[in-house]
């Protein structure tokens, strides 16, 4: 039996329309819109103004505390503005918008193609250069890596475990990347190790890449402590908790982070991005991108700038099919429906999904038929039925004492509900306000 | 260009529906129906048929004039109280109080609690029930499987004489209460062979064991229950009377004669799993089917009904709410193993 998550989950259609796709590098774009707020935490300070020439790679704004990242510039041109865009939240936020001019990279950038091995950087010198190249999760969650290499004093860290899991349907940057970057992501992965100071890491694949299973499990011979861990597919493996109680078997208690229980989670992509700043002095500022859907002519994997319009991206693919009723930054359990296909490519941007209009409408809603599977469907355990019921009521005690804080948004509650509810827009809407009054609490 | 649907994830949706649930049940009871029909001919037709008509006909009729709301007959789940509550009849009914109590399961057991999902107490059982208080005598008239294949509107004191008995569960108790051992009763009645395929007296769905396993089976595959309240429903009885069996087989019947007869199976699979008005959480879903199996053997062995499975679902049913709010799902990290060294 294969190991997976212990509680909950649900098994949505796959959907690996872009599998085995090749990453193919777009064309550098015309002009691209930078935003200040691409990670969780504070938004960077521009460090450029209007008319400013910059080069790729430049640091165009910095980190403004210690949760926050660094920036730089995708391209080589000059900053025409810095202006308030509308970006893939939905918000217009600030944003350094660049016009391209040639393709100038920073001389201390190392772009030759060849595989470096040797770790000369001491485990200080790992964090702040990962801080300094401004990585960020790229799986999504997009929390500042070198903070996660931070161990707090007082916690100890035993293994390091990688996300290779890539649960949402359609994605598959991580899958191409692994097939196509393993060897940096092993040395990426032996970075990371000497910076945490552990001897041992896991990386979590699901059972439907075999092939990318294979391939790490091969090129992992030659590194000391690195395990492949094949899973189970099952959704929302690639969620933190779930991911480190399928791999080791300790499950985070509520309200904890995973170096609760020695664990530090960092996603493949991450990694590969840690290789490239460390061995190859490589900030970031570009990322694979699948961009997929039924109605999508060419799913392809994208190597592209960070800023680059999210429209350019589909055009790449084959443009915006006739009877398009949906465009979803990433993927289509937990990303963000687009309001324009303007909106430009982030750190965080792991996947475009085009959904044909038949399947962009929510089916109408019924009662509750407390057919109970929302709870079994449920990886954290809660009752999202009542849940829903108390945050509709404005029941906020109730809400807090049923774990609402716990709810990781992953979905698999209105995914899985007969009667189609909103399970989780409630639930959404019930965690800011509990967690309002619990911040109110404390203060 | 066209405007772009900005909705909150998740953006794609299992495709499960109240339909598919419902009528994956009616599919589930489809061989006890065929056995019923083969066992029973004619009466379990007519019950059949009237059950589920008169269900539907006044689910539609109350939403629409009553409650003036859209009517949801076509969610299946009208046509499950119907086949449900004809399961709980024995087949010589008259279509009159079929008719009653298929107005008494959808208009007070469903419609006047607000419909689907907002019923406290199982629709159909609630109607067998009150029929059971109201028409003592026809509620307890059982057919003879195949011997009343042919007969129901020519009911004449002889046929009807010729084509009923007692349950087995009725001629136990009576045994036992005139004296008589639980092996010199149990030669008078059916073997184990022939219960489980249902040849023996009892409602028009309940008998056929075998035939209820196999939906049992079908639900579990289909996903629509989980097997919490049927296993604990059917251990907690056979568990409990094999103790009281162990303790004086003279006069405690053998736990498998318990689990085969009467309505523990269709009960167990199908009335006790009833969505609504069962648990949410698999503890409470086993606390609640322990519930019905105690209740159910006081009932039998202690109680003056030979039969209480029906008594012990609404009982239990009418504990949920308490369940619901004080046995909670397993939660994520409850349990933190210790890190090893
Ligand atoms: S969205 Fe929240 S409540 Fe719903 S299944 Fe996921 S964790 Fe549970
Ligand atoms: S899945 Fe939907 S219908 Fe079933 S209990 Fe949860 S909210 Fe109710």
């Amino acid at each position: 039996m294969l190991k997976t998550f212990s509680l909950g989950g649900v098994h949505p259609a796959e959907n690996k329309l872009s599998a085995g796709q090749k990453i193919e590098v777009l064309p550098v774009p015309e002009q691209v819109s930078v935003p200040i707020a691409q990670h969780i935490g504070a938004p960077s300070e521009p460090l450029v103004k209007k008319g400013d020439t910059v080069k790729v790679g430049q640091l165009i704004a910095k980190s403004a505390g210690f949760v926050s990242a660094n920036i730089h510039s995708p391209v080589s041109g000059i900053v025409q503005k810095i202006d308030d865009v509308l970006d893939a939240s939905g918000y217009k936020r600030k944003a350094i918008i660049i016009k391209t001019e040639g393709d100038e990279w920073d001389e201390s950038i190392d772009r030759s193609p060849a595989l470096n091995k040797t770790i000369v950087a001491s485990p200080e010198e790992i964090v702040k250069k990962v801080g300094a190249a401004g990585i960020v999760g790229l799986g999504g969650a997009t929390f500042p890596a070198h903070v996660k290499l931070s161990v707090p004093p007082g916690k100890k860290c035993d293994v390091l475990i990688l996300n290779g899991v890539e649960c949402e349907p359609y994605l598959t940057s991580d899958h191409q990347l692994m097939m196509e970057k393993g060897e940096e992501i092993m040395v990426g992965t032996q970075i990371l190790m000497k910076g945490l100071g552990v001897d041992r890491a896991i990386i979590g694949i699901e059972n439907n890449k075999k092939d990318a299973i294979e391939h790490l499990t091969n090129l992992a011979k030659d590194y000391s402590g690195i395990e492949i861990q094949p899973l189970k597919v099952q959704y929302p493996q690639g969620g933190e908790k779930q991911l480190i109680d399928a791999c080791i078997g300790r499950q985070i208690p509520s309200g904890k982070l995973p170096i609760e229980v020695g664990a530090v989670v960092q996603n493949v992509g991450t990694t590969f991005a840690v290789y490239e700043a460390v061995q190859k002095n490589k900030p970031l500022f570009e990322r694979v991108v699948t961009v997929t859907g039924k109605s999508v002519s060419k799913p392809s994997n994208f190597l592209t700038r960070v800023g680059t319009p999210i429209s350019t991206l589909i055009e790449a693919a084959g443009g915006l099919p006739e009877g398009t009723g949906k465009v979803i930054g990433g993927g289509p359990m937990m990303g963000k429906a687009l309001s324009s296909i303007e909106v430009p490519v982030t750190k965080g941007s792991s996947g475009v999904l085009v959904v044909p209009e038949a399947e962009s409408k929510r089916s109408e809603v019924q009662n509750c038929i407390r057919c109970s599977k929302c709870v079994s469907a449920c990886p954290m355990g809660l009752s999202p039925y009542l849940l829903m019921t108390l945050s509709n009521k404005a029941m906020w005690d109730r809400a807090e004492e049923g774990k609402i804080m716990d709810c990781i948004e992953c979905g698999s509650c209105s995914f899985t509900c007969p009667s189609s509810r909103p399970l989780l827009d409630y639930i959404r809407f019930g965690k800011g306000k509990v967690g309002q009054i619990i911040r109110g609490r404390n203060k | 260009m066209n405007t772009l649907t900005v909705s909150p994830s998740p953006h794609v949706h299992g495709g499960d529906s109240v339909k598919k649930n419902m009528y994956g049940v009616v599919i589930a009871l489809l061989p006890a129906l065929a056995a019923s029909l083969y066992y029973f001919g004619i009466g379990a037709l007519v019950v059949t048929l009237t059950s589920v008509v008169s269900c539907v006909l006044f689910e539609w009729l109350i939403q629409k004039y009553l409650l003036r709301v859209p009517t949801t007959v076509s969610d299946g789940s009208a046509i499950l109280t119907g086949l449900l509550l004809a399961f709980n009849m024995p087949t010589y009914l008259p279509i009159w109080i079929i008719i009653i109590g298929s107005l008494v399961a959808i208009g007070i057991g469903k419609m006047s609690f607000g419909g689907l999902g907002n019923n406290p107490f199982n629709p159909a059982l609630v109607g067998r029930v009150f029929l059971l208080i109201s028409f003592p005598v026809q509620m307890t008239l059982w057919p003879k499987p195949f011997e009343s294949r042919f007969s129901y509107f020519n009911l004449t004191p002889d046929i009807l004489d010729a084509t009923t008995g007692a349950t087995p569960l009725a001629a136990m108790k009576e045994g036992i209460a005139n004296g008589e051992t639980v092996s010199q009763i149990m030669d008078k009645l059916p073997s184990f062979n022939e219960m489980f395929f249902g040849l023996m007296g009892g409602s028009a769905g309940e008998v056929a064991a075998g035939m209820l396993l196999i939906g049992l089976v079908y639900l579990l595959l289909k996903k629509i229950i989980t097997w919490h309240i049927p296993v604990s429903v059917i251990g907690s009885i056979f568990i409990f009377t094999g103790i009281l069996h162990v303790v004086d087989p003279l006069v405690y019947a053998s736990p498998v004669f318990h689990i085969l007869t009467g309505g523990v199976m269709l009960g167990a699979i199908f009335m006790a799993t009833d969505y609504v008005s069962s648990p949410m959480s698999n503890k409470g879903m086993i606390l609640y089917g322990v519930g019905i199996g105690v209740i159910t053997v006081l009932i039998r062995v202690f109680g003056s009904y030979p039969e209480g499975v029906s008594f012990a679902i609404l009982i239990m049913n009418g504990f949920v709410p308490l369940i619901d709010r004080y046995i909670k799902p397993k939660r994520f990290g409850e349990s933190v193993k210790p890190l090893k060294a």
